[in-house]
């Protein structure tokens, strides 16, 4: 199996596709931190997935008896206001940073690559008209741009992502569009054009993909700053909405609290920390894999 | 006559940079109120309906749609919008029923003071960090510091100003609470630069110096920690790339001393590239000044933006989005060419 793996002629595409995602496997499991970040990224996917057997109660069910009560073996992160199990919220929390992030990510990421690569490939008046509505974008400043559009769109999560996902896709654009410049004009674009090849096969099927694997680490090292923006909007109120345990959400609920109940507020602060944290981690790691240029370096 | 071209065109290229550097300014700062005009257009709320109220018949509304400008083509109530904006008319508030550019004046010296302390902490620890990290490779420091500048990138900056406000505020009482000054000495020192601390110490007022002092510290420091973890890893990257190269070598084989090599020979290279990092890094303390101000109750254009957020105030929320954005494009640009006047090599 090995040896299939890592063959130096591969005999299909699909042998060369698993070849090389072994080796990029076995490399990131060289590198701690990555090996970290991955740990905590799949960690963060299973609590989503099992919320419902981790979660010793129910994220929405009040005990009022049982208010603001510390950290204790019953309640392992205390209970807030309502006598609602911190723990518990923080679990499924876990599912709207997931859907968050994830649907963040595939909104703007193939909008983004997109306009980079058409750009890139035509070149021209599309690629001045494209580029400088991306510049646009990309010098404004993306918390207060995603702050001003879920506050036109109303609060609610769904504005939430569309607002982030307006303010992010800019620099993936401009990513495309240089990986795009370089490829454009190797000989195998110009071979498979004389083959008669339409544009749109052309940017699809052969430019696009190589665009893929730094866009893949530009993607997970921006994941930190989508969570922190989403935390943002619901601490402001504009990102989901009450009772939906989103972290952001219940620091703002503990707000009042913080000087003589820390716990509410802190609790989900951590869980924040930890998820972004990782994506940094994987992030750093992939790059020092799939761009060994950069290796060592910031 | 044959000098002549020639003096032309070195005058002329100066002149064309500058130009150039206005028309991308000027379409930068079109496209950021195209942005914000834009956004004033998809909001659910009708703009007549707010004025007319809902009991209002057909032809009231109509009357009210045409005096508002509203039945115009989209363009020219774009047109009349950037003129309003450029004669510094960003309409009236809701919430405050004063305009919305008075509000902003009097509100972002509150901000420019914090961001201003953020920065000077940032830069004072973030470039001897990087520095120090680079110096030493790989080393343990080295780990410290690449570590928390991760967390630099993970930490949420609302929760660290509560936990701050918990921690230093609450259970150790060394520094105030929220809110730019002690209530008693609110108001008594005379505006001048909008800056409370640096108007106390023109009026000579040692204890409103030191009360405004303890309650700008900890939102201070904590914005000065973002910026730190940024500059920090930028200030680490550059020294890496100048370390490797053959003249510190040389520096090296000639017998200089390390720190010379370091923080002469090393660093008086990177200082160029340093500009453009520190410029982004107090631009995104602008924005970042957001959350904090909300936390803290700083009375500054971050808090005004939020406060006006939770009063529908479309207004005061486009005013302030607008403002902060045109600081942060003006920061941005001004350190580009700052970086291609002092660097040699792009002239």
């Amino acid at each position: 199996m090995r040896a299939w793996l890592l063959d130096d002629s591969p005999a299909s595409r699909g042998q060369a596709a698993a070849g090389r995602a072994y080796r990029i496997a076995g490399d990131l499991m060289r590198n701690p931190l990555a090996v970290v970040g991955s740990l905590i990224i799949l960690a963060l996917i299973l609590t989503a997935i099992f919320a419902s057997w981790i979660a010793p109660e129910s994220p929405v069910g009040q005990d009022l008896s049982n208010r603001l009560m510390p950290p204790s073996a019953e309640h392992w992160m205390g209970t807030d206001e309502l006598g609602r199990d911190i723990f518990s919220r923080v679990v499924y929390g876990a599912r709207i940073t997931l859907l968050i992030v994830g649907l963040v990510a595939v909104i703007s990421a193939p909008l983004g690559l997109l306009i980079g690569a058409v750009s890139g490939y035509f070149g021209g008046w599309t690629d001045r008209v494209l580029m400088g509505l991306t510049d646009v974008f990309l010098s404004m400043p993306k918390l207060i741009l995603a702050l001003a559009f879920a506050a036109a769109l109303g609060p609610g999560i769904e504005n939430a992502i569309i607002a982030i996902a307006i303010t992010t896709w800019p620099a993936y654009a401009r990513i495309a569009r240089a990986e795009t410049l370089t490829i454009r004009n190797s000989e195998f674009v110009a071979a498979t054009r004389l083959l008669g090849a339409s544009h749109t096969r052309l940017i699809t099927r052969h430019v696009l993909p190589l665009c893929t694997s730094s866009m893949i680490i530009r993607v997970t090292l921006d994941m930190a700053g989508i969570i922190l923006t989403a935390a943002g909007l619901g601490f402001l109120g504009l990102g989901a909405q009450p009772p939906l345990p989103e972290w952001g959400a219940m620091i703002s609920r503990g707000r009042s609290f913080i000087l003589d109940q820390w716990w509410v507020a802190t609790m989900p602060g951590f869980a924040i920390i930890v998820v972004s944290l990782g994506f940094c981690f994987l992030g750093d790691g992939l790059r020092d894999v799939l761009d060994p240029k950069s290796e060592g370096k910031s | 006559m044959i000098a002549q071209p020639k003096r032309q065109i070195a005058l002329a290229g100066p002149v064309v940079a500058l130009l150039r550097f206005v028309l991308v300014v000027a379409l930068t700062f079109l496209g950021l109120l195209a942005l914000t005009f834009f956004i004033g257009r998809v909001v659910p709320i009708d703009p007549v309906l707010a004025v007319v109220g809902d009991r209002a018949t057909t032809e009231q509304y109509e009357a009210a749609r045409v005096a508002m400008g509203l039945d115009r083509p989209l363009i020219a109530q774009f047109g009349s919008y950037v003129w309003d904006v450029l004669n510094f008319n960003l309409g009236m508030s809701v919430s405050t029923n004063r305009p919305v550019a008075e509000d902003l004046a009097r509100v972002f010296p509150a901000t420019l003071e914090m961001a201003t302390l953020g920065i000077i902490i940032g830069v004072g620890l973030g470039i001897p960090a990087g520095v120090l990290a680079a110096a030493h490779q790989g080393r343990w420091i080295d780990q410290i510091i690449r570590v928390f500048a991760l967390l630099g990138y993970s930490v949420p900056a609302f929760w660290l100003g509560l936990v701050g406000l918990a921690i230093f505020y609450a259970a150790l009482g060394w520094v105030s609470g929220p809110g730019r000054v002690d209530i008693f000495y609110d108001g008594i020192t005379p505006t001048v630069t909008g800056l409370l601390t640096v108007d106390s110490l023109l009026d000579g007022d040692w204890d409103v110096f030191q009360s405004a002092l303890s309650h700008i510290i900890l939102p201070a420091t904590i914005l000065g920690v973002f910026s730190l973890a940024y500059i920090a890893r930028m200030t680490r990257s550059f020294m890496l790339d100048q370390l490797s190269q053959e003249y510190i070598t040389t520096a090296r084989v000639k017998g200089v001393p390390e720190w010379r090599v370091i923080w002469v020979h090393a660093f008086g290279a990177i200082r160029v590239p340093l500009i453009t990092v520190i410029g982004l890094s107090y631009a995104g303390l602008l924005e970042g000044s957001v959350m904090i101000e909300t936390v803290f109750s700083w009375p500054g254009i971050g808090n005004y933006l939020t406060t006006a957020l939770f009063n529908a105030d479309m207004n005061a929320v486009l005013g302030a989005t607008l403002v902060i954005g045109s600081v942060f494009i003006l920061i941005n640009k001004v350190s580009d060419v700052l970086y291609r006047l002092l660097d040699p090599r792009s002239r």
